[in-house]
C-alpha cells in the first residue's frame, strides 16, 4: 500500500510540474494572422499561388516595387540611369543589403535571380525578348543592355504580383526553374522559420535584426520597410466561421480574406475593425475558349459582352453595394490605364441584340458547357448567374458543377466541351495582375502560347508588342485603349465588374499598408 | 492463439495490396491535376506539362504504380508533391493531435454512455431511461459542426472558459494541451455516447432477463454486484465490438471536428491531400488506416477470449 502511495505521489508531483512548467519562450510582440490559403509550398517561382507569392514578400526583397500611386520605385536598388538611346539600363544596389545568412548581397545574386524569374514569368520572358545582355559591372552595379528600347524593364522588375521577380542567393537561384527550392534564406525583412514551419497548421516568420529599410515612408510595396513586430505567425484556419470566431476571442488578430457574409459579425464586435487593405480590390472575369464551336467564332463571343450585365454578378456574390463597383473597363478602374472606350452599349443585358448577333453567326444551339466552380465562396454564385443571363440572351447552356481543382484541370484541355473539354469558366484576378495588356494574362493571345481559352488574335498581339516598346505613358493610354476596342471585336473574355473585401483586424493592431498584396511591415500590435 | 494472430496479420496482406492497387487507380481516375494546382492560376500550358514531368506524372500508370509499389515495399512513402517532405514524415507530425483527439474521445465516451446505457437499462420505461435515450436520439440527429459551433459560441466566445481552435502539444505544457482537447473531445464524444449508450442498454436488457441473473438475485445479492459481475460481464461482447468499431470510425472520421476546431491531425491531413491531388500523401494516409482498421479489428476479436471464456481460436 505505501508503495502505490509513493506511485501516486510521484505522478501528482509529475503533474504538478508539467502543468507548472513555464509556456516556452516566445517572442515580444507576435502578430497572428488567418491568410486566405494554406502555405504548402514555398517557391515563389515555381508556382504563381498567391499564398506562396505573399511568402515572398515576407522573406524576399526586390530590385524595384510599385508605390501607392502605381508608380514603380527603386526598392533594393539605389539608383538607376538609363542610357540616351535607352538602350542600357545601370542599376546600383543600395548599401548594407544582406542575407539572412550574413553575407552581403551582390549583383552575382541579382543577375541569377532576374535570369530565373524571367525563365518562368510571362512578362519577364517578354522582357528578356528586348534583352540583348545582363553585365556585371562589380558586385554592387550591373547593366541591362536592350537590342531595342522598351518601356517594360521598370514595370517587369517591379512587378507586384505572380511571378514576382525576388531576389535570391545564387546558390539558389541557379536552381531548375521547374524544380522547386530548399534554401529559403532571403533578404527580406522577415526571416522563414522552418523549423516551426507546420503545414496544415502554421508558417512563422522573424524579424530580420540586419535588414536595412529605405529611409522614405512605406508606400503600397515601395518604401521603408520597418518590422514593429517580433514574429508574425500564419495561421492556418480552414473553417471561415472559426477564424472569425477565433478573431473575436482574440486569439488571432488578422483575418486576410473573410467571406463577405461574415463580415458582419466583425463589423459588429468592438474590439475588432476592417481594414480596406487592398483598395484596387479584384475583378471577375468570364474566360472564352476560342477553340470550342461556337466561341471560334467572335461575334458569337461578342453577344456574351451584350447579354451580361455587370451588377448582377457582383450582387449575387458579393451582396453589399459598399464592397463592389460596375467597372466597364478591362483595366480595373482606379487604375492609370482604365477606360471606357469601346464599351458603350456593353454589358447591358440587351437581350434582343445578343440573340440577333447570334442569328448573324448562325448559331445552331450547340449548348455551352459552363464550369461551375462550386467551393470556393467567392465564386460560387457566378456561374448560375451566368447561366441565366445567357439563356436570355438566347444561348443554350449546360452548366456543369465542380470543385475548382477539377476545374483548373479541365480548363487545361483542348477537348471537344461535351467530350471532357469546356467552352466557359468564371474566375476573378487580383487587380494587380491586370493592370496593362501585357501582364493581363487572358489577354495574350498568341494562339497555342496564350493560357487556357487559347486566342488567336495578330491584331492584339501586335498592340501588346507595341505597348512593350513604348516607353511614353500617354502613348502606352492610347494602345491599352486600343486593346481595349479590339477585344470588344474580338473577344478573350469579359470584365464582371470589380469586388472588394476588407480585413477584419483586432483594434489593439494598426499601420497595416493598403497594398494589392498584404504585407506585414509597419504593423504595429498593443 | 498466437497461431490465430500470426494467420490474421498474414491475411492483411492481401487486403493491404487490394487496398493499394484500388486507392492508386482512383486517385489516378479521379478528375483533377496535381500539376495544374502547384502551378497556380496564372501559369502557362508549358509551366503546367514541366510540372507534370518533374513529378513523373506524364508517365504510364503502371510504371507510376510500379515505382511507387517498389518504394513501398522498402517502406518509403515518397515525397508529398506539394509539401516537399517525405510523406512518412508529414503523418507522423499529424498523428499525435488525432490519437490525442481520439483516445480523449473514447475515454469519455466510455466513461460516459456504458454507466449511461446500464442506468437506462435497470430503470427501463421510467423518466430517467427516456431522458437517456432522448438524448441518445439528439445526439445521433445534431450534426457534428453544429454542437462544435454551439459549445465554442458558449464556453469559448461567451464565458471565454476554452480556446476556441487549435492545438498544443503535450511536450509544450499538460495545461494548453487538455484545455484545447476538451471542446473537440465533447464534441465528438456527443455521437458516440449516444451510439454505444443504446447499444449497452440493449445488451443489458437482453441480458437482463436471463436465468442466471435472475438466480443470483435470488441468492440474495445485491443490485451492483448483479449488474457488474453478471449483467455487464454477458452484455460486454457487442459493446466491445461497437467500441473497436467506433475507434476505427473515430480515427478516420475526425475531419469535421478537426476543420471546426483547426487541428492540425491526419483527418485535415486527408482532406487537404485529397482537395490538392497530393497522391503519394493520399496513398499513404489511406493505407495507414487501412492497417489501423485491421488492427482495431484484430484486438477486437482477440477481446471476446478475455470476456467470453467460451470464444476460442
Amino acid at each position: 500500500m505505501s508503495r502505490l502511495r509513493s506511485l501516486a505521489a510521484v505522478v501528482v508531483v509529475a503533474l504538478v510540474v508539467v502543468v507548472a512548467a513555464p509556456a516556452p519562450t516566445v517572442a515580444e510582440t507576435t502578430l497572428r494572422v488567418v491568410m486566405h490559403s494554406d502555405l504548402k509550398i514555398v517557391d515563389p517561382i515555381w508556382t504563381t499561388a498567391y499564398i506562396v507569392r505573399n511568402h515572398g514578400y515576407m522573406i524576399y526583397d526586390t530590385l524595384f516595387a510599385m508605390d501607392a500611386k502605381g508608380d514603380i520605385k527603386p526598392q533594393m536598388v539605389d539608383k538607376y540611369e538609363v542610357s540616351k538611346d535607352q538602350l542600357t539600363y545601370t542599376i546600383t544596389l543600395r548599401d548594407g543589403l544582406l542575407w539572412h545568412d550574413g553575407k552581403p548581397v551582390t549583383t552575382d545574386d541579382c543577375v541569377a535571380s532576374i535570369k530565373r524569374w524571367a525563365a518562368k514569368d510571362s512578362m519577364g520572358q517578354k522582357l528578356m525578348t528586348f534583352v540583348k545582355d545582363i553585365q556585371i559591372v562589380n558586385p554592387k552595379t550591373f547593366k541591362i543592355v536592350l537590342n531595342e528600347p522598351t518601356g517594360l524593364v521598370l514595370g517587369a522588375l517591379g512587378k507586384p504580383s505572380s511571378n514576382v521577380p525576388f531576389m535570391m542567393p545564387k546558390r539558389v537561384a541557379e536552381t531548375d526553374p521547374n524544380t522547386q527550392i530548399s534554401d529559403f534564406t532571403g533578404s527580406g525583412p522577415f526571416v522563414f522559420r522552418k523549423d516551426e514551419w507546420k503545414p496544415g497548421d502554421k508558417a512563422v516568420y522573424v524579424k530580420f535584426d540586419k535588414y536595412k529599410p529605405r529611409p522614405e515612408p512605406p508606400s503600397a510595396l515601395a518604401g521603408g520597410k520597418v518590422v514593429k513586430v517580433d514574429r508574425v505567425e500564419w495561421k492556418w484556419i480552414p473553417d471561415h466561421q472559426t477564424a472569425m470566431n477565433a478573431l473575436i476571442a482574440g486569439e488571432v488578430d488578422y483575418l486576410e480574406a473573410p467571406p463577405h457574409d461574415l463580415l458582419p459579425i466583425a463589423k459588429a464586435d468592438a474590439n475588432v475593425k476592417l481594414v480596406d487593405v487592398n483598395p484596387l480590390g479584384n475583378q471577375y472575369t468570364f474566360r472564352f475558349n476560342a477553340l470550342a464551336r461556337p466561341f471560334d467564332n467572335a461575334k458569337v463571343r461578342q453577344a456574351v459582352f451584350y447579354t451580361f450585365n455587370q451588377e448582377d454578378f457582383l450582387k449575387a456574390v458579393v451582396g453589399d453595394p459598399a464592397y463592389y463597383k460596375v467597372c466597364k473597363s478591362f483595366f480595373p478602374c482606379g487604375s492609370p490605364l482604365s477606360s471606357p472606350k469601346g464599351m458603350e452599349g456593353l454589358l447591358e443585358s440587351n437581350f434582343e441584340k445578343s440573340k440577333a448577333l447570334l442569328k448573324e453567326a448562325n448559331y445552331d444551339g450547340t449548348p455551352i458547357v459552363l464550369m461551375h466552380s462550386t467551393d470556393l465562396a467567392v465564386l460560387t454564385n457566378l456561374a448560375p448567374v451566368a447561366k441565366s443571363l445567357l439563356e436570355k440572351g438566347g444561348f443554350k447552356v449546360d452548366m456543369i458543377s465542380m470543385d475548382w481543382q477539377t476545374l483548373v484541370a479541365r480548363r487545361a484541355k483542348k477537348d471537344a466541351p461535351m467530350a471532357g473539354g469546356w467552352h466557359a469558366f468564371l474566375t476573378s484576378w487580383v487587380a494587380a495582375d491586370i493592370l496593362n495588356p501585357v501582364m493581363m494574362g487572358f489577354m495574350n493571345a498568341s494562339c497555342d502560347k496564350a493560357m487556357f481559352g487559347w486566342p488567336c488574335d495578330k491584331e492584339i498581339e501586335s498592340l501588346r508588342d507595341q505597348f512593350a516598346r513604348e516607353t511614353n505613358p500617354a502613348k502606352q493610354k492610347a494602345i491599352a485603349e486600343a486593346v481595349q476596342v479590339r477585344e470588344t471585336q474580338y473577344p478573350t473574355h469579359v470584365p464582371l465588374g470589380q469586388w472588394y473585401l476588407p480585413s477584419p483586424v483586432r483594434k489593439n493592431v494598426d499601420g497595416i499598408i493598403q497594398a494589392p498584396v498584404p504585407v506585414f511591415w509597419n504593423v504595429t500590435k498593443k | 492463439m498466437l497461431p490465430y494472430v500470426g494467420r490474421r496479420l498474414i491475411a492483411t496482406i492481401p487486403v493491404m495490396a487490394v487496398v493499394a492497387i484500388v486507392v492508386f487507380m482512383l486517385l489516378r481516375l479521379t478528375t483533377g491535376d496535381p500539376a495544374a494546382i502547384i502551378a497556380g492560376d496564372n501559369a502557362t500550358s508549358q509551366d503546367v506539362a514541366a510540372i507534370r514531368e518533374r513529378l513523373g506524372l506524364d508517365r504510364p500508370l503502371v510504371e507510376q504504380f510500379v515505382i511507387w509499389l517498389g518504394r513501398l515495399l522498402r517502406g518509403d512513402f515518397g515525397e508529398s508533391f506539394f509539401f516537399k517532405k517525405q510523406v512518412s514524415e508529414l503523418i507522423l507530425e499529424r498523428v499525435e493531435p488525432t490519437l490525442a483527439l481520439a483516445t480523449c474521445t473514447i475515454v469519455l465516451t466510455v466513461a460516459l454512455a456504458i454507466p449511461l446505457g446500464i442506468l437506462a437499462a435497470w430503470r427501463r420505461g421510467t423518466w430517467l431511461d427516456r431522458i437517456v435515450m432522448g438524448f441518445s436520439v439528439l445526439g445521433f440527429s445534431v450534426p457534428v459542426f453544429v454542437i462544435g459551433y454551439l459549445l465554442i459560441y458558449l464556453f469559448a466566445i461567451e464565458l471565454a472558459w476554452l480556446p476556441v481552435q487549435g492545438y498544443q502539444r503535450l511536450r509544450d505544457g499538460l495545461g494548453g494541451f487538455v484545455e484545447r482537447l476538451i471542446l473537440p473531445s465533447v464534441t465528438l464524444a456527443v455521437v458516440f455516447v449516444a451510439l454505444i449508450a443504446r447499444i449497452t442498454r440493449a445488451s443489458v436488457l437482453e441480458v437482463l432477463n436471463a436465468d442466471y441473473v435472475r438466480t443470483a438475485r435470488a441468492k440474495g445479492l445485491s443490485e451492483l454486484p448483479v449488474m457488474v459481475r453478471h449483467v455487464l460481464r454477458n452484455a460486454a461482447v457487442p459493446i466491445v465490438t461497437v467500441i473497436g468499431v467506433g475507434i476505427a470510425v473515430l480515427i478516420g472520421g475526425v475531419v469535421v471536428t478537426e476543420s471546426v476546431y483547426s487541428i492540425p491531425g491526419l483527418g485535415r491531413l486527408t482532406v487537404d491531400a485529397v482537395l490538392a491531388r497530393d497522391y503519394p500523401t493520399v496513398q499513404a494516409v489511406i493505407l495507414v488506416f487501412s492497417v489501423v482498421y485491421v488492427l482495431i479489428n484484430l484486438l477486437v476479436d482477440l477481446s471476446y477470449t478475455f470476456l467470453d471464456p467460451r470464444i476460442r481460436y
